[in-house]
Parts: structure tokens; sequence; C-alpha cells
């Protein structure tokens, strides 16, 4: 039933929308982190900086995005990111880039839900003792919003594995190209589908049972 | 209690530690401090009472900069208050601060909540700063509870850690905003001896509370406030059994007789 998968790189083209997924889940909870640093910050340009790109970036429709990036950076531009002509590579780095620039806004603003529930009194005993802004945020407040943000980190995680398959549009060989591929080469429609379908859940469910786990575990009690 | 205080004062210097000069801050429209003075000397211990709203906790509060002032200046120990930045952070570790509601950090434990400041501020050594956590936790009596988190100790217990955490910073100048107002009333009284021990060491205290028994007895003075201002200030013994303003009048009329 299944002989219609022989011939194509399943796994592998799997294997690219899970290293799609984990670098850009790493880039953009750095950024993201760091941006909802800066809309919580005293500064008043840093803050309306993070308002700012949150606010226009959430709104973008992540295929434009990524079409930008291969169009206008790297084909316009001339940004290939050390690709070194190979076009593979190249669509890679600016997808995972383009795919940062997107989901570190909704990092961001899960995270920024997270500082939300960190009481006041917490940073100003922070304060208190002499702790800097910088301080307070990275060895008091930040902990205890990660530890609160999980399951709304856990979603944006979710929806990141796959808005991945939007690297496509630009020629990332990963899953839902093949997707594609194989529909136009097979007559197993449906089980095509099927197939594809599972593989993504697959990924996401563990990743949210997981997410759901480790925010129990971490939980901070008042 | 005077003799117990006069002995401390001769052994600490003598000076002005905080300095409230001509200090205005308004809420909005609500103006909730007016031209505050108001000196504490070292080693003095000082509580500050009044009705709710009469801004004595934002007196409390502007002392370390968690509340700007408007206007009129602060000094502690001859230095004005610093602006926002590394000189405030650096004043801010010589002025111990207790909260109602403890603030103990929510997911360090408790050892790790009074070695934090040593460690981080003071550049303190880990082994050093923990011996002296471990001494001081011993000192408010909840040695035992080192490595349990916030969560698990009562009210009691979290504020006694609360002051160590004050403590462990070694500060100039210990300020209470209200220690005891979020404690069941069993447990007021385990606080309320760990800060008249403070008292009886030479610890610069202000106090805002409503424990007319603390400030009876381990109080140099009483400073009463109502609506922003600064209505009354005298010895503990003369203020409570012969206030001078209608205001101070009223307000223990009200709280002393039931």
């Amino acid at each position: 039933m299944f002989d219609f998968l022989e011939g194509y790189d399943l796994l592998g083209a799997f294997w690219a929308t899970v290293q799609l997924t984990v670098y850009s889940a790493i880039g953009s909870l750095i950024w993201g982190t760091l941006l909802a640093g800066m809309r919580v910050g005293p500064v008043p340009l840093m803050r309306a900086f993070g308002t700012a790109y949150v606010n226009f970036v959430r709104n973008i429709p992540l295929t434009v995005i990524i079409l930008f990036s291969s169009l206008g950076l790297y084909q316009t531009l001339g940004v290939d990111l050390g690709g070194d002509g190979i076009v593979q590579v190249i669509s890679f780095r600016l997808s995972v880039l383009g795919l940062i620039v997107y989901t570190s806004a909704f990092v961001c603003e899960a995270l920024r839900s997270g500082i939300n529930t960190v009481p006041v009194g917490q940073a100003e005993a922070a304060r208190a003792l002499g702790l800097n802004f910088g301080q307070v945020l990275r060895l008091i407040v930040l902990p205890q919003a990660f530890r609160a943000a999980v399951a709304p980190l856990a979603n944006v995680l979710i929806a990141l594995t796959k808005n991945t398959t939007v690297a496509a549009v630009i020629g990332v060989a990963e899953a839902s190209l093949l997707m594609k591929e194989m529909i136009e080469n097979e007559a197993q429609l449906v089980l095509i589908g099927a197939v594809f379908a599972f593989g993504f859940v697959c990924l996401t469910l563990p990743t949210g049972l997981l997410m759901g786990l480790l925010g129990k575990k971490v939980a901070v009690k008042r | 209690m005077t003799d117990v205080t006069v002995a401390k004062e001769d052994a600490a210097p003598v000076g002005d530690l905080v300095v409230l000069k001509d200090v205005n801050k308004h809420f909005g429209a609500l103006h909730v401090l007016q031209d505050i003075d108001l000196t504490i000397a070292r080693g003095e211990v000082v509580v500050v009472i009044g009705p709710s709203g009469s801004g004595k906790s934002t007196l409390c509060r502007t002392i370390n900069r968690l509340e700007t002032i408007d206007s009129g200046s602060i000094a502690i120990d001859g230095k004005p208050l610093p602006a926002e930045g590394k000189e405030l952070a650096r004043l801010r570790a010589d002025v111990g601060m207790v909260f109602q509601s403890f603030n103990l950090f929510a997911h360090k434990t408790i050892l790790e909540n009074v070695t934090l400041g040593q460690v981080k501020v003071r550049k303190a050594d880990k082994k050093v700063a923990e011996e002296k956590a471990r001494a001081l936790l011993d000192r408010v009596g909840v040695g035992a509870q080192a490595d349990k988190y916030p969560a698990q100790l009562s009210g009691g217990q979290q504020q006694r850690v609360a002051i160590a955490r004050a403590l462990a910073m070694e500060p100039k100048v210990m300020l209470f905003d209200e220690p005891t107002s979020a404690l069941d009333p069993e447990m007021i009284n385990e606080v309320l001896e760990v800060m008249q021990q403070l008292a009886r060491d030479g610890m610069t205290m202000i106090v805002v509370t409503h424990e007319m028994g603390f400030a009876r007895s381990a109080a140099n003075r009483v400073v009463f406030m109502a609506d922003g201002r600064i209505v009354e200030e005298a010895a503990p013994e003369q203020f409570f059994s012969n206030p001078r303003s209608d205001r101070a009048k009223d307000f223990l009329s009200k709280i002393l007789h039931h």
C-alpha cells in the first residue's frame, strides 16, 4: 500500500523540517527575549523600537517575509549569509532568518505575558538589594517569566514547526515541498496527504506534551 | 527602654544618616507627600504611624527611590540620592528594605535569597556568602529552612528571611514598610522580636507600622503622619500619653480603645 513512498527521501525531508524548526526556535528565543527586555526596559527608545517591531512584524504574512528574504535580500542585494553560491544552503539560511524575524515577535509577546505574571514586588525587592536593571531582569524576572510562559511558548513552537513549510516557496527541500512533488508524480493523493499530516503530528504532539510537563515541573509556587 | 537607646547612641558615630528636606510628591492630583522635613540620626529607631492613605508607606519608599519625588531633597549619609543608574544601585545596597508582602524571590531557595545580593552586588565569594547567610538565618530563627522555597514557609518565617536578606548587605539603615500587616496575628510577635533585637543592636531603622506596642518599646521617636504631612514628632511615651495635635488624639482614640 505504501510502495509509492519508494524513491522518495521522506525522512530526509522531515529532517530538514526539524532543522528549520530547531535553528529558528533557538534564534527566535534569543531575539524574542531581547525584544521582551526592550519592551519592559527603562529606555524609551528601546521600548518604542520593541513595540514597533512586534506590531509591524506580526502583522506581515510569513510568506511575504520569506519571499522578501529570497527575492529582496539575496537576489537583489546579494546577501547570501555565507552560503557560498549553493542555492539550497542559501535558501535554508534565508528561511531560518525569515522564520526568526517572524517568530521572535510572538516569542516576545508570550514572554511579556509571562513577565506580567511576576509580581511587581519581586523586581522591587531585587532593586532594593542594589541589583541593576539587567540583573533584575536576568536573575529575578525572566527566570520566573519563562516558567510562567512555557504554555504560550509551546504554542509558538508548534506554530513555528508548521510555519517552516512556508520555506517551500523559496525552494527549501523540507517536508511540504516533497509532498508537492509526490502529489504531482503519484496517484495516491489522499494517502500522501495523510502521511505528511501524520508526520507533522508526530513532530508537534510530543512538543506540546513535553512542554506541558515541563511547565508543570518548573512552575513557581507563590 | 530609653537607657538602652542612650547607650547605643553613644557607641555609634554621631551624625544624621537620613535627611529629607522639603520633599513633595504627587500621585496625579493627589498630593501624597507635602513639605516633608525629617532627619534620622545614626542608630535612631523612628516609627512612622498614621491613618491609611497618609503617605507613610510612600515616604518610606522614597528613601531608597522606589518612589521618585517631585521636589525637595533626600540625602543618605551626607550623599544626595542619585538618579537611576549605577550610583543609585550602590546606594540601595546600603539601604535595607523589608516589604509588607515579604517579596522573597519565589524561584530561589531561602539560602539563595540571602546570598544573591552578597554575590551579585557585593561580589562576595559564594562560600563566604553562604556562611554569612546561614548565620543570619540562624539569628532570625529560620536556619532549618535554608533549603526550602519561600512558598513552603509561613508568613512570619518568610518575613524573618526577608529581614535576613536585607541584613546580609550590611545596610547603614533599614526601612520597614508595614512588615507585620500581612501576617496572621500569631506570627506578628516573632517578626517584632527580631526587629526589637535589631534595634537593641544599634541598627538605624525607619519603621512604618500599626504595631503601637513596638513603637512604645523600641522607638526613639514616633512620627505621626496624616494627609501627606508630618503632623507630630515626639518620643513614644510623650506621644502616646500626651499627643499635642487633634489629628493624633483622634487617631489614637480610634486604635487604642479596644
